[in-house]
């Protein structure tokens, strides 16, 4: 029953109901100890963690609701059973609606304290051991840094570890923040190379002659500035795996040179004669549609087959939306720890909203959304509110571009009339003029006062 | 402390001698230590608490130790309700590894069960007693349904139990037993 993991906490003012509640408990095999009014239940609280309270209603100073609120806030895994005298349906609901687990009125039935004990007890061990599972199961989940439970993915991290085992080049395409770099790592740390140097180069972020030096190195006195013999990307990946992200950004220059060291396996630093063999294994990737690319002329087709060897497409996020509430929860758990704020999850009406999200930036946004989450919330979960999504249909309102400005007043001015239900000043007051205007528009456009969403 | 263990009733009614005897052979089974009758007169009356129509169990514990007499373990049965301030009854309440309990038959004779046969009554009553004995011995309520140390909060609870400790409760109470020098 795991009663030596139950630890209750007895919180009233009355000396002889702590006693004899903890006493009756205590027969049971529970971890008992008791406070007399709600501040020291709280000291309690931040001193140990509690499996269960029971908390009596009225006490002086701070009351059994205002304990359970905090206790919500500070453990709100513990549950906490309020107790009183006298019973309204009032406070039950109160309390219920705080979130406690249950209300007894004082003086109990032993077989229903019993039976509820026994029942909260089952319900923490459920609750531990779903736990435990879902971090087997997390374990189940990952490929390397990357969680997913798609069948999709899980086919994409079987294809990227046969891959890791070959020397072929791998060419991951994905939408931004899909994980095109986690992918990359996850195949160079699965791979006989995982000992080696694994060196990533944004082929996008730099101009030509910068990534040209960055990739291939430079000789002394190369050009301007050039003082020292500079080793590029491609030697400091010798023997490991160079990630080139953003591959359809490189100039048509670049993609000369990078054909030849792809055939060759050997690079010239620039204002270099001597060619050097370089063993690295190229993983890229890019978010453009390398092949459309291709067939407009502006990517060579010879360097994408030399790419294409292994394709690998990451879905985005929005088409594995079973993936958020498991991403949702690997990420919770970093921020917690990186932040040093205990968050335990998001709330329920939040996950909705994050499940209803189009996720045009993908993971990368999912992970910056939950952070500010994170940095905003004032509970144990985040809240809708603190993640700052705008609603999809906020984003999104069909907009008809047949109408014209006074049609789009004029339907308007009808919604804003219906939704506060005809009522002339709270409409002018939303609609921020005077309620003459108002009259007057009314007028114009030929509204009914008594039924406002139908037009005359 | 003695090794033995004083039995007195407590009632409001004159004792049932029958049943004083099973309850004494049942201890010296379930326990094996001497079980003796003790009887005196006195009475915790002012365990009464007219709110309730109820005697606090808690009180009569109280009395119990403080009175000093019987010396050693004593359980005290009696007919009268029991009650404890959180509860609305309680068949007995025993000082947890302490040297005192007590035990009410006013309510196991309240169904028809009971009714029926009054033999049920009377092993209610013994297995209550083994019960709240094993409690001042430091035992804790038992997951084993048929132990007589598993939490009876109903008289079904109490019918399915038998008056004898199972045997992880056995080990544990020799244990204490060692502790305390009964062995001698």
């Amino acid at each position: 029953m795991g009663k030596e993991r139950t630890r209750v906490l007895v919180v009233d003012d009355e000396e002889i109901v702590r006693e004899s509640l903890s006493g009756w408990l205590m027969n049971d095999g529970y971890t008992l100890d008791t406070a007399p009014d709600g501040p020291s239940a709280l000291e309690k609280l931040k001193q140990d963690r509690w499996s269960v309270m029971l908390v009596d209603l009225k006490m002086p100073g701070m009351d059994g609701l205002q304990v359970l609120e905090a206790v919500k806030q500070a453990q709100p895994e513990t549950a906490v059973v309020i107790m009183t005298a006298y019973a309204t349906v009032e406070t039950a609901v109160e309390a219920m609606k705080i979130g406690a687990y249950d209300y007894l009125v004082k003086p109990f039935d032993p077989e229903e304290l019993s039976l509820m004990m026994v029942k909260i007890v089952a319900q923490q061990q459920l609750i531990r051991e779903n736990v435990l599972l879902r971090k087997v199961l997390k374990r189940e989940y990952r490929f390397r840094d990357m969680l997913s439970k798609s069948p999709a993915m899980h086919k994409i991290f079987d294809l990227a570890r046969s891959a890791a085992r070959s020397q072929s080049t791998v060419l991951i395409l994905g939408e931004s923040g899909t994980g095109k770099e986690l992918l990359a790592r996850a195949i160079h740390a699965e791979s006989p190379r995982s000992q080696a140097p694994f060196v990533a180069v944004s082929c996008g972020a730099l101009t030509e002659s910068l990534l040209e030096s960055e990739l291939f190195g430079h000789e002394r006195g190369a050009f301007t500035g050039a003082v020292a013999r500079r080793r590029g990307k491609f030697e400091a990946a010798d023997g490991g795996t160079i990630f080139l992200d953003e591959i359809g950004d490189v100039s048509q220059k670049l993609q000369v040179d990078l054909l030849r060291v792809l055939e060759d396996r050997r690079v010239f630093r620039l204002g270099g004669n001597d060619a050097v063999d370089v063993d690295v294994r190229v993983v890229a990737a890019t978010n453009r549609d390398l092949k459309k690319a291709t067939d407009e002329g502006a990517f060579r087709e010879d360097l994408y087959y030399r790419l294409n060897v292994v394709p690998i497409v990451l879905p985005p996020l929005r088409d594995r939306r079973m993936d958020l509430p498991l991403l949702i929860d690997h990420f919770l758990e970093h921020l917690s720890v990186e932040m040093g704020k205990r968050v335990d999850g998001v709330s329920p009406e939040t996950l909705a909203l994050l499940m209803k999200h189009d996720w045009p930036g993908n993971v990368r946004e999912l992970r910056n959304v939950l952070e500010r989450g994170v940095v905003v919330c004032q509970g144990p979960h985040v809240q809708p509110e603190d993640v700052g999504l705008v609603p999809e249909t906020a984003r999104h309102e069909p907009v008809d571009a047949t109408l014209s400005l006074e049609d789009v007043e004029r339907r308007h001015v009808a919604g804003v009339l219906h939704h506060v239900g005809g009522n002339v000043t709270q409409a002018a007051r939303i609609l921020d003029i005077d309620r003459v205007t108002l009259y007057n528009k009314i007028r114009k456009y030929g509204l009914r006062r008594a039924d406002p969403g139908a037009e005359a | 402390m003695a090794a033995e263990v004083s039995l007195w009733w407590i009632g409001a009614n004159a004792p049932d001698d029958g049943m004083m005897e099973d309850v004494r052979r049942a201890v010296e089974r379930a326990f094996w230590l001497r079980a003796r009758r003790y009887v005196h007169a006195d009475r915790p009356t002012h365990a009464f608490d007219p709110r309730r129509g109820q005697h606090s169990s808690t009180v009569m514990l109280k009395w119990l130790v403080d009175r000093g007499q019987p010396t050693g373990r004593v359980v005290a049965i009696t007919d009268v309700d029991l009650f404890i301030p959180v509860l609305t009854y309680v068949y007995g309440e025993a000082q947890l590894g302490g040297r005192a309990a007590v035990v009410s038959t006013a309510r196991l004779s309240l169904d028809v069960l009971a009714a029926a046969d009054p033999a049920v009554r009377l092993a209610r009553a013994v297995k209550e007693t083994v019960h709240e004995l094993g409690h001042t011995f430091g035992l804790l309520h038992c997951a084993t349904v048929r132990c007589a140390m598993s939490r009876s909060v109903s008289l079904i609870d109490v019918d399915l139990t038998d008056p004898a400790l199972c045997p992880p409760c056995t080990a544990l109470y020799h244990e204490v037993r060692r502790k305390e020098g009964l062995d001698g």
